[in-house]
C-alpha cells in the first residue's frame, strides 16, 4: 500500500504547487515554449464524461430495471447478466479499438473521423456494466412489500417502478453511478484514438477534443520540461476530481441511509 | 358540504388504454435497453474479428509463435507482446497477492482498533481510484529512477541467468511489473477484505471455542472458508492486469525485439495497440486486430474462470 500513498502524496505536492488561475484557464503552449495551461483539457474531460454519462445512465438504469423488475429467471436474464460481467472485463483498450473501427474509421458522423462524440461513446461502453450492475443489485434490495403496496392502491407497473421502486433504490444506484463516472473520467486507453487530442479549445462535439488523461499521456513522454509540468498539474486536477467523486459517493450512501 | 359519491365496491376500475400502453411500452423499452448489453458485446466481438480476418488468413497460427514485427516487409508475429502480457500479469500477481492478502488479514482480523481499520479501508478504496495514466507518469519520473540501482544490483549478481542478462537502461519489463503490482494491490486487498468479512462469525467463534490460536484460526479456518472469493478476485485482477494499458505502455519501453530478460524493454498486446493503432494502415491494422482478438480471448477465459471458481469452489459451511 505504501507505494500508492507515495503516488498520491507526490501528485498532490508536485501538481499542487503548479496550480494557478492561468494554469486552469489557458491553452497548452507549443512544444518548447513555457507557460500556458490545461483549460481545454479540463473542459474536454467534462464534455466527454458528460456524453458518456448521458448514454450509459439511461441505458444502464433501464437495463437494470428490466433485469430486476420484469425478467423471469430464464435464459435471457442469465445471458444478460453473464454478458454484463464479460463486458465489465473487456480491456478498455479494446473498447477504443471497437469504437475506432465502428465510428472513427467509418466517418459515420458528418464525415468526421476523431471526435468528442466517439470518445464519449467509447467511455459509455465502459460505464454501462457498472450502471446496470448497481441498478440491478440496488433494486433487488427494495422490499417486495413496497411493490405490493403500490399495486394494492391501484398503481400501474410503470408508475410503481418510476415513483416507488426506483426512488427507494436511489442511494445504491447513485453511489454506483458516481463511482462509474469517476472511473470513466480517468480512463485514457479508449480515448487515445477516438477523441484524440487537440491543442485548442473544444470545437463542437464532432471534432477531436483534448482530455486531461490523454494530455498526461502525451505530455509525459515529451522531452520538454514545461509539458512534463503540465502533465503533473493535470494529474493533480484529475486526482482531485476523482477523489472528490469518490467521497461524494460515500457521502451519498451515508447521508441518505441515516 | 357535499358528500362523496357512492362507490360500488364490486366494480373494479377499468384501466384506461393509455395506462396499459405506457406499461407495455415501458416494459419493451427496458427490454431493449437490457438487450443492448448483449448487442454491444456481440458488436465488439464481430468488429474485432472481422478486422482481424485478413491477418488471420495471411499469418495463421504462426502469428502466435513468431516475433517478427516488420511493417516494411509486412511480416507480423505477436510472440513478444503475448509473452510480455503473460509475464507482466502473472509476475505482478505473484508479488501482489501475498501483500494484498496480508493487508486484508491485517485489517479484518481485529489486530487493530476499529477506527484505524476503517480509515485504512477508506484509503484502500480511494487509492484504487487513481487513474492508471497518473501511475504511469509517476512510474516514469519517480519510480523508475528510484529503483534503477536495485535493478542494476540484480543484474550484477544474477546477470548469469537469462532473466536478468541485460543492463537496466530506463523503461523495461521489470518496472512495468512493479507498477502493475501497485495497480492491482488495492483491488486484491479490497476483494480479500470483503471475502474475509463474509466468513460467518460462528465459524470464527467455533475455531476459538475449540482452543485454536489466532494464527491457527486464520490459516486453518477463516482463509479456507474465504478461499473461493479470494481466488475469484485474484483471477479478476489477473484479467485487469493483462488488459491494463496506460501505465504499462508508458514504462515498458515498447520494444520490438524479443528478450527473455526482465530488465530489457518489452511489450504487451495492450501497449502495442495503444502505440501503433492510431497510425497503422493496411495489413498492420489487421495484425493489430488479430493481437486484440488474442487479448480478448485471454481476458475472456480468465474472467469466465473467475466466475466459475467463485461458484464451484465455494465451501459449504
Amino acid at each position: 500500500m505504501i507505494p500508492l500513498f507515495l503516488v498520491l502524496i507526490y501528485v498532490l505536492i508536485q501538481g499542487g504547487r503548479l496550480i494557478s488561475l492561468q494554469l486552469l484557464t489557458e491553452l497548452p503552449p507549443a512544444p518548447g515554449l513555457e507557460g500556458g495551461g490545461i483549460g481545454n483539457a479540463i473542459l474536454g474531460t467534462i464534455v466527454v464524461t458528460l456524453i458518456a454519462s448521458l448514454i450509459a445512465i439511461p441505458v444502464g438504469v433501464g437495463g437494470g430495471v428490466y433485469l430486476s423488475e420484469y425478467a423471469q429467471d430464464g435464459w435471457f436474464s442469465k445471458f444478460v447478466r453473464f454478458g454484463n460481467d464479460v463486458l465489465a472485463g473487456v480491456p478498455s483498450i479494446i473498447c477504443g479499438v471497437f469504437i475506432y473501427s465502428l465510428i472513427v474509421a467509418t466517418r459515420i458522423f458528418f464525415d468526421q473521423s476523431f471526435s468528442a462524440m466517439a470518445g464519449g461513446i467509447a467511455l459509455s461502453v465502459l460505464m454501462l456494466p457498472t450502471v446496470i450492475k448497481t441498478t440491478y443489485e440496488g433494486l433487488l434490495l427494495v422490499p417486495q412489500e413496497m411493490r405490493m403496496g403500490a399495486y394494492g392502491v391501484g398503481a400501474s407497473r410503470f408508475v410503481t417502478i418510476t415513483q416507488i421502486t426506483l426512488p427507494a433504490a436511489f442511494t445504491p444506484i447513485a453511489t454506483g453511478v458516481v463511482l462509474g463516472i469517476a472511473r470513466a473520467a480517468g480512463e485514457t486507453a479508449p480515448l487515445i484514438f477516438t477523441a484524440l487530442f487537440s491543442p485548442f479549445w473544444p470545437e463542437g462535439l464532432f471534432n477531436p477534443i483534448a482530455t486531461m488523461s490523454v494530455l498526461i499521456f502525451n505530455f509525459a513522454i515529451m522531452p520538454y520540461e514545461a509539458q512534463n509540468e503540465l502533465a503533473w498539474a493535470a494529474s493533480f486536477v484529475l486526482v482531485i476530481m476523482i477523489l472528490g467523486a469518490n467521497l461524494l459517493a460515500r457521502w451519498i450512501s451515508h447521508a441518505t441511509r441515516a | 358540504m357535499r358528500s362523496a359519491p357512492p362507490i360500488d365496491a364490486f366494480t373494479l376500475r377499468r384501466r384506461p388504454p393509455q395506462e396499459k400502453l405506457t406499461d407495455i411500452g415501458f416494459r419493451q423499452l427496458t427490454l431493449v435497453l437490457a438487450a443492448s448489453v448483449g448487442i454491444v458485446l456481440l458488436a465488439i466481438f464481430v468488429t474485432v474479428f472481422t478486422g482481424a480476418r485478413e491477418a488471420m488468413a495471411t499469418f495463421g497460427l504462426r502469428f502466435l509463435t513468431t516475433s517478427a514485427w516488420d511493417p516494411v516487409n509486412e511480416q507480423y508475429g505477436a510472440l513478444i507482446a503475448i509473452y510480455g502480457t503473460l509475464v507482466t500479469a502473472i509476475l505482478s500477481l505473484l508479488i501482489a497477492v501475498p501483500i494484498g492478502l496480508g493487508t486484508a488479514i491485517f485489517i479484518t482480523e481485529d489486530l487493530l482498533p476499529r477506527s484505524v481499520r476503517d480509515v485504512i479501508g477508506l484509503l484502500v478504496e480511494l487509492l484504487a481510484a487513481i487513474p492508471s495514466v497518473v501511475l504511469g507518469l509517476w512510474a516514469i519520473f519517480v519510480m523508475e529512477p528510484a529503483i534503477r540501482p536495485f535493478l542494476s544490483l540484480l543484474h550484477s549478481t544474477l546477470g548469469w541467468t537469462p532473466f536478468f542478462s541485460t543492463e537496466p537502461q530506463g523503461p523495461g519489463t521489470a518496472p512495468a511489473i512493479l507498477i502493475l503490482v501497485v495497480m492491482v494491490l488495492p483491488i486484491i486487498t479490497a476483494i480479500s477484505r470483503d471475502a474475509l468479512n463474509q466468513v460467518p462469525v460462528e465459524l470464527r467463534q467455533g475455531a476459538y471455542g475449540v482452543g485454536t490460536t489466532r494464527w491457527g484460526a486464520i490459516f486453518n479456518v477463516i482463509l479456507p472458508a474465504a478461499v473461493s472469493s479470494i481466488m475469484g478476485g485474484v483471477m479478476l485482477s489477473l484479467g485487469r492486469a493483462m488488459g491494463e494499458t496506460m501505465a504499462v505502455t508508458m514504462i515498458i519501453g515498447n520494444s520490438l525485439n524479443f528478450s527473455l530478460s526482465l530488465l530489457a524493454p518489452g511489450n504487451t498486446i495492450a501497449s502495442m495497440l495503444a502505440n501503433q493503432f492510431g497510425e497503422a494502415d493496411g495489413i498492420q491494422v489487421s495484425a493489430l486486430m488479430y493481437a486484440a482478438v488474442v487479448l480478448m480471448i485471454l481476458t475472456f477465459i480468465v474472467n469466465v474462470l473467475a466466475q466459475w471458481i467463485v461458484r464451484r469452489l465455494s465451501l459449504r459451511y
